[in-house]
């Protein structure tokens, strides 16, 4: 694997052996000292066109605990506000030595573009309302951690899956594992094709939450409202909002997640939000370690298995927690400590 | 007296039948058609078709304005290499030809031109769909053609007035339309549909074109305007075309040839040299352009040659300018995928074209005393499309590595062999 770009891309043993490889990051990132000398002497740019504090710190936060030097090119300060094309921006930030480059842009498919013209690694770092390969990868990963394997599971994406690249990274991601993704949204809210997706539709939340495993909730942009795509905000919490009075109707194993940031009281209730099925904050933590993932598997990993990959992590003898624990019956992917030599 | 020209040896097709001749070429007309005859100078045209120049109803030549993308002389010489002897130049240059000014000003570029360059005039001042241009002073220099081309007149009534307004004219003149409603269209960048669902891009449905096609129609049936729909790309536009030419209205329509062979899927690579507009279709709409052009519905092959910069077809799908060349690969593409005999498809690139805007030297029967715009036809040659094959300043060529059916080997443009075995000679 050279880059990351697309979840679609990704078949079932790319993701399984992704997030099996997050497991020792997980347990890295949860060390006294979370770093390992995994990536050590290679530089990882974030080149973010859009802001995004957290995926960009998500990134940055990976790639120095896997002892990579990091740089950021931040839009706000850069040549492209000069009239720098997006192609010369790129062979910059290459010239300067980088064997990763996280692209974040907010027209879809500016992370392939890139890839098309350097030779060093890409990530999407979300891009448009394309895809967001690591969120996906990170739900996956939070929810087979809360629930086991995710074969038969069934998963309700409930919102505005039109704009959102977490919502197909989701899909792709989810599916890939066997889960069983459900769209949940009005149909001004969905793209207006789904030939060739593996989902099924519903415009009725209501009708979908006595039969689900996890809720995964989008966030609803106030400008929608000026696009007519909804009347109101009012209207579009009472149908497809996650409120207080429909949480209750979750099994207390039901997992629901938010990729953030949060409308609390639009999309998901306050009260719900600090339940503790929901997830949210443990999908920020995984984000890192399944960011650490991608960046070895792209830089430290190629064409090595996964077990001798704990070399380079330096599992072995490592203190501090183990991954999140299972709440339900289903046993999780928790993997066994490498016997290897400490480092 | 200038050098003669003979073309030599090939078969002469045009819209009276097709013959074995010779043709004979002498002071910018052609002298004489028959057998054995001889001149100063010999052009081989075995094994080829010798037939009237083609004709462009759409190309965007970006003079004045964007020369760094194309001039006047740039496009012109990919006509001449495509077979073209003439081109409607698009208005929507910088300035736009809103004014008699900037007519006489592309008509001046066009004198030293490889090709016949007839600049198109605006249908609103700078293509702004807000006031009329004076379409009666840039008649009167010779336009014949009108459009906003890039966008469609969005106001209906101010679309009515032009076309009332057009037919009050003392020149026979066309009212040509993108057919885009803006508000429908929304911003997309490429078809709404699988694949703009799959890339995650704002698309442009169906609709947005054929709103605007069936708003035109109505408008042509209440004035009486002679009108012509520009680079048709739906199966639905397609239909309600063919109805109204049944129903006896004048109009008439073009496609292009990326529109009769590129599908949507073309953008799953994201790369913007597959972002046109209208935006390329599905198989069935592809499938329906060809057809309506078989049947004649669609009675014009238009390029809708659009060179852009390589820098600013580098950025992301969203941020590019959408438009890709055409002009030299036109006729390739349209003998690759259409089934239709040559000579159909040289009278939807050649006379029929002409005769949309009443150009009396071009397209006409190849005989003595007619003027020699004339393009020589290997119909039998495949080539593959090379990067940057193209005469064009720009390098935007969407069918790279694909295999196409004809090649020209000469043109000759008001007598002058402007392109010879393949080469432009200036």
């Amino acid at each position: 694997m050279r880059h990351l770009l697309d979840t679609a891309a990704l078949g079932r043993d790319d993701v399984e052996e992704l997030l099996d490889l997050t497991d020792a990051f997980v347990e890295v990132s949860a060390r006294s000292v979370p770093k390992v000398p995994a990536l050590r002497g290679r530089t990882v740019a974030s080149l973010f066109f859009e802001d995004s504090t957290r995926t960009r710190l998500s990134f940055e936060t990976a790639a120095k605990r896997l002892s990579a030097d990091t740089m950021t090119f931040s839009v706000s300060s850069s040549s492209v506000n000069k009239g720098e094309s997006l192609r010369d921006t790129a062979l910059t930030i290459e010239a300067m030595g980088v064997d990763a480059v996280v692209v974040r842009h907010r027209c879809s498919g500016a992370p392939h573009r890139v890839a098309s013209w350097i030779d060093a690694s890409v990530v999407n770092g979300g891009d448009g309302w394309h895809d967001h390969p690591t969120q996906g990868l990170l739900d996956a990963y939070t929810l087979r951690s809360r629930l086991g394997p995710l074969d038969g599971c069934r998963v309700a994406v409930v919102g505005d899956v039109k704009h959102s690249r977490v919502a197909r990274a989701d899909v792709h991601a989810l599916t890939a594992l066997g889960a069983r993704v459900t769209l949940v949204a009005p149909p001004t809210l969905l793209p207006p094709s789904l030939a060739g997706w593996p989902v099924e539709v519903s415009h009725d939340l209501d009708a979908v939450l006595g039969d689900v495993d996890c809720v995964a909730l989008l966030r609803m942009q106030r400008e929608r409202m000026t696009e007519a795509l909804v009347p109101s905000l009012r209207e579009y919490t009472s149908r497809f909002g996650l409120t207080a009075a429909r949480a209750r109707r979750l099994g207390p194993d039901v997992v629901v997640m938010h990729p953030g940031p949060m409308n609390r009281g639009v999309e998901i209730a306050p009260e719900v939000a600090d339940d503790p099925r929901a997830v949210i904050v443990d999908q920020v933590r995984n984000g890192v370690a399944v960011r650490m993932a991608v960046l070895f598997r792209l830089l430290g990993a190629e064409a090595r298995p996964v077990a001798e990959a704990a070399d380079l992590t330096g599992r072995a003898g490592a203190e501090g927690a183990a991954p999140d624990p299972p709440r339900t019956g289903r046993s999780p992917r928790t993997p066994e400590p490498a016997e290897v030599p400490r480092g | 007296m200038a050098e003669s020209l003979v073309l030599k040896g090939g078969r002469v097709l045009d819209a009276t039948g097709e013959r074995t001749a010779d043709v004979v070429v002498v002071d910018g007309r052609i002298a004489a058609v028959g057998a054995d005859l001889d001149a100063d100078r010999t052009l081989d045209a075995g094994g080829c078709v010798v037939a009237p120049g083609l004709v462009d109803l759409h190309a965007h030549l970006r003079q004045p304005g964007r020369e760094e993308a194309e001039t006047v002389e740039s496009g012109s010489r990919c006509a001449a290499l495509g077979g073209f002897t003439a081109v409607v130049a698009m208005p929507n240059t910088t300035p736009a030809i809103d004014s008699a000014a900037v007519v006489r000003e592309v008509q001046d570029l066009g004198r030293t031109a490889l090709c016949a360059v007839h600049p198109s005039g605006a249908i609103t001042v700078d293509r702004a769909g807000e006031v009329l241009a004076p379409m009666g002073e840039m008649a009167d220099l010779g336009v014949r053609l009108f459009t906003d081309d890039g966008t469609g007149v969005q106001d209906d009534l101010l679309m009515r007035r032009a076309m009332e307004y057009a037919v009050g004219l003392p020149h026979d003149v066309v009212l040509a339309q993108h057919c885009e409603n803006g508000r429908l269209a929304a911003g997309g960048h490429m078809h709404e549909g699988e694949w703009s669902s799959r890339l995650g891009i704002a698309g442009q449905p169906h609709a947005a074109e054929e709103a605007m096609v069936a708003r035109d129609i109505a408008l042509a049936r209440l004035t009486g305007a002679r009108i012509h729909m520009q680079h048709m790309s739906t199966a639905g536009s397609v239909a309600m075309i063919a109805e109204a030419r049944a129903s006896g209205l004048a109009v008439s329509a073009e496609a292009t040839p990326h529109h009769m062979l590129l599908t949507h899927a073309e953008c799953a690579s994201f790369d913007p040299v597959f972002k046109v507009n209208p935006p390329l279709r599905t198989a069935a709409d592809v499938d329906a352009v060809r057809a309506g052009v078989v049947a004649g519905t669609l009675d014009v092959i238009a390029t809708d040659h659009a060179p852009h910069t390589q820098d600013t077809k580098d950025e992301p799908f969203d941020q590019a300018p959408p438009g890709m060349l055409g002009l030299e690969f036109a006729l390739g593409v349209a003998l690759a995928v259409l089934d239709l005999p040559l000579a159909e498809v040289l009278a939807r690139m050649s006379w029929r074209p002409a005769a949309v805007v009443g150009l009396e030297d071009q397209g006409g029967p190849v005989e003595a005393g007619r003027p020699a715009n004339l393009c020589v036809i290997d119909p039998a040659a495949s080539w593959t499309v090379e990067p940057g094959a193209t005469a064009s300043r720009s390098r935007n060529i969407p069918y790279v590595g694909r295999t196409l059916t004809g090649r020209v080997r000469h043109t000759i443009s008001a007598g002058e062999p402007v392109v010879v075995d393949g080469a432009a000679q200036r």
